[in-house]
């Protein structure tokens, strides 16, 4: 009988080191031609970043709006988060990878490109890809790839780059850009306003339900350089769509910024689900380099019963500072958030939402997971807000902590506004940490300490695993895993 | 080396933290055969079954431990369980969110790659669970529920003696299995533990009384009292407690 034994000689708080020092395996670089244009920004700079991109007046004249009243601004510094002072004129603002003209078929897009996306598991093929689901793909500031898009127009479904729907569909941009996140609404929603190169385009018809998963990969590639994406989904009256978005960047020892703005509109009756697995280079054990996640989403329910689900999975980035929130406007407006945040080595979180009833009715529930390890702050922030007309509203928030290790953080800051007296607003909030009990009782099952511990962190975040669509879940996990991994004994 | 014995535990001694348990404890295990460890509160019963299974609380300070003739004691905690030790825990431990099939999996293909063996097909796995439940009446809502996770206290005992049934160790030992356990559901425990003894496994039973003895019936009562074996016996011994109780064993001892 063949059987290979190891001794086991580390004390248990190494093991969890160990087991949390997994390898970042995206962390390639693509050898592409890039256009980059050079560092440091001003009017000049916004005025040319409009002119590669072939804009309108009016979009020059909404970028310079922006980038005149972010020059009033400054940094936010409320995160709990360290953040060195970024120097804004050492930042490139537009990088486009491969030939200038935007690719219309596959034989146009660069060999290396497409060979990234395969590396990623995203091919750009469309009989190779999951029949389920579209993909926008993203690479530094300019879309590569839309699939499925002739399928999708059949339905009178609209997805494509932002850029291409400013030249196709003026009118729908026009109406909807800015309508949710205004350019003054933070230092760094102003920034990408100013400064936004690409992102994803979505629109569903009255009625419609969109019959695949619509989903966009972004990389970053260039050095040096900012990437601004910038995504706007419109669900009309009684539409249904299900949204994904990954991302992922080379391992450099910069840190390289990342400030995305996402606009949802949900009309009458109709639901948005959107889903990310943020998984940007997050510096290595050191805490050298990493990308700082800087981003506002949020989704306005406009219309009356419409629902919006955020869940994100985020292990990446340096730093992240976001709140994907939900504005219910319509009565009987539903907002829903489920996260799971894992930090590790120096990675710092501050993420939550905000719940802002303002219509009768109004329901959200609020499902946060963190989890720390190494040196790492996670921290929860969210806002419950019921206004005097949001007679009946409810609220629902759980927030979980799990500590791995004695030297990380987790922190929670709740913030409770209720001005209507029969709104109920609950909150629930657990601290707890994998105990050496859980990890021998599955050693002494046979589970290894590396496993028993992705199968402890995978079954402490099954409630918002659950939430995510079923191809997406499957690979959420095993990231989930393979952050946590590294080499046990 | 006599080849027949399945557990050979010589001068065994482990500490935890500073405080000396265990002080030279000698065991020999055959195939076949189910051992009884009893005695007083604090002699060093659950330390030994912790010792055996490699729980790093404990510390080994002399002595050895040969399990079919490999040093048990230089195996990690998960090679230990594929060898075939198996460990029913007196007070098993609830991991949220995951459930057993999950768990069960997991435990079932870690060992079959230890052993160089292609992971079982999910019908394969299930269609064992299936088997394997039967064996302490748990019912199959059991799949889907975490690991230990609102069970019962004696669901949680059944769901022990289900993973043994599972994993078919060589050697199972039950720690305080009796703990916590109306009649029925100890009838229902050891019923399982009898169906899965053969000639070719073994366990030891460590509890504090007799009544689990009813059930399934020792070959040898040895009892354990300040760290050492002061006594050993056949099923006798066990009644003598009973009725007697630990104190005379107590006097003896302390009076030498």
């Amino acid at each position: 009988m063949e059987k290979n034994s190891k001794s086991r000689s580390e004390e248990p708080s190494d093991v969890i080191g160990e087991v949390t020092g997994g390898e970042y395996k995206y962390g390639f670089v693509t050898d592409v031609e890039t256009d980059v244009i050079p560092v440091g920004l001003s009017e000049e700079v916004v005025r040319l970043i409009s002119r590669k991109k072939e804009e309108p007046q009016w979009l020059l004249d909404f970028r310079l709006k922006a980038y005149r009243h972010w020059l009033t601004l400054t940094p936010p510094k409320w995160g709990h988060l360290r953040m060195p002072d970024i120097d804004f004129q050492a930042i490139s603002y537009y990088a486009a990878p491969g030939k200038k003209k935007v690719p219309g078929s596959l034989d146009e897009i660069d060999p290396e490109i497409r060979e990234t996306f395969d590396k990623l598991g995203i091919p750009l093929e469309e009989q190779k890809h999951l029949s389920g689901m579209a993909v926008d793909a993203v690479m530094d500031s300019v879309s590569v790839k839309t699939t499925h898009r002739e399928a999708l127009a059949e339905k009178g479904i609209i997805f494509c780059s932002i850029s291409e729907a400013v030249k196709d569909y003026p009118d729908l941009v026009k109406k909807y850009l800015g309508s949710v996140v205004s350019y003054k609404d933070n230092f760094y929603a102003a920034l990408n306003s100013a400064v936004f190169s690409d992102g994803s385009f979505v629109y569903i018809p009255k009625g419609v339900r969109c019959p695949m998963e619509l989903s966009t990969y972004f990389r970053i590639n260039a050095s040096g350089t900012g990437q601004f994406e910038r995504t706007l989904i419109v669900a009309d009256d009684d539409s249904y769509v299900s949204y994904l978005e990954g991302c992922t960047a080379p391992m450099r020892d910069e840190n390289q910024l990342h400030a995305a703005i996402v606009e949802i509109v949900v009309e009458d009756r109709a639901e948005v689900k959107y889903s990310t697995v943020q998984n940007w280079y997050a510096g290595d054990a050191q805490g050298r380099g990493g990308v700082y996640n800087l981003v506002t989403k949020r989704g306005l329910c406009r219309g009356d019963y419409s629902k919006l689900s955020w869940t994100q999975v985020e292990t990446g980035s340096a730093i992240t500072w976001k709140y994907p929130s939900c504005v219910l406007a319509g009565r009987g407006a539903t907002g829903e958030f489920y996260s799971v945040a894992v930090t590790r080595n120096y990675q710092q979180a501050d993420t939550g939402t905000k719940m802002i009833h303002l219509a009768p009715d109004t329901r959200s529930t609020i499902v946060s997971k963190g989890i720390s390890a190494g040196h790492s702050e996670n921290s929860y922030r969210g806002l419950v807000k019921v206004t005097p007309a949001a007679e009946g509203a409810r609220n629902y928030t759980q927030c979980d902590s799990l500590l791995l290790g004695s030297e990380c953080g987790a922190h929670t800051f709740p913030y409770i506004d209720v001005m209507n007296p029969t709104a109920i607003v609950e909150h629930e909030a657990t601290t707890s940490k994998i105990s050496e009990d859980q990890l021998f009782y599955c050693n002494q099952r046979g589970i290894p300490t590396e496993e028993a511990v992705g199968l402890i962190v995978n079954g402490y975040a099954k409630e918002v695993m659950n939430k995510l669509p079923m191809e997406f879940a499957v690979e959420a996990q095993k990231l989930l895993q393979i952050t946590l991994e590294g080499s046990v004994g | 080396m006599d080849k027949d014995i399945l557990l050979k535990v010589s001068g065994l001694r482990a500490k935890v933290e500073d405080k000396e348990i265990l002080r030279g404890i000698d065991l020999e295990v055959r195939p076949g055969e189910v051992h009884a460890i009893m005695g007083p509160n604090g002699s060093g019963k659950s330390t030994l079954s912790g010792v055996l299974a490699g729980n790093p609380a404990y510390t080994v300070t002399g002595g050895s431990a040969l399990f079919h003739g490999i040093n048990l004691l230089e195996l990690s905690p998960e090679d230990r369980s594929h060898e075939g030790l198996f460990l029913s825990f007196q007070y098993p431990v609830e991991i949220p969110g995951v459930s057993m099939v999950n768990f069960m999996r997991a435990a079932v293909n870690a060992k079959r790659e230890y052993f160089q063996e292609p992971p079982l097909s999910a019908g394969d796995f299930l269609k064992l669970m299936r088997q394997k439940r039967a064996i302490v009446e748990l019912d199959n809502k059991l799949a889907s529920r975490s690991v230990n996770e609102g069970f019962s206290g004696g669901e949680k005992k059944r769901n022990e003696i289900f993973q043994m049934a599972v994993l078919e160790p060589r050697l199972a030992i039950l720690d305080e299995t009796d703990s916590g356990l109306d009649i029925d559901a100890l009838r229902v425990v050891a019923g399982g533990v009898n169906k899965l003894k053969n000639d070719r496994n073994a366990t030891i039973v460590i509890t504090h009384y007799q009544r689990l003895l009813d059930y399934i019936k020792p070959d040898f009562v040895h009892v354990l009292y300040k760290g050492r074996i002061v006594r050993t016996g056949g099923p006798d011994l066990a009644l003598e407690l009973e009725e007697r109780g630990y104190d005379w064993i107590k006097e003896v001892e302390d009076g030498k």
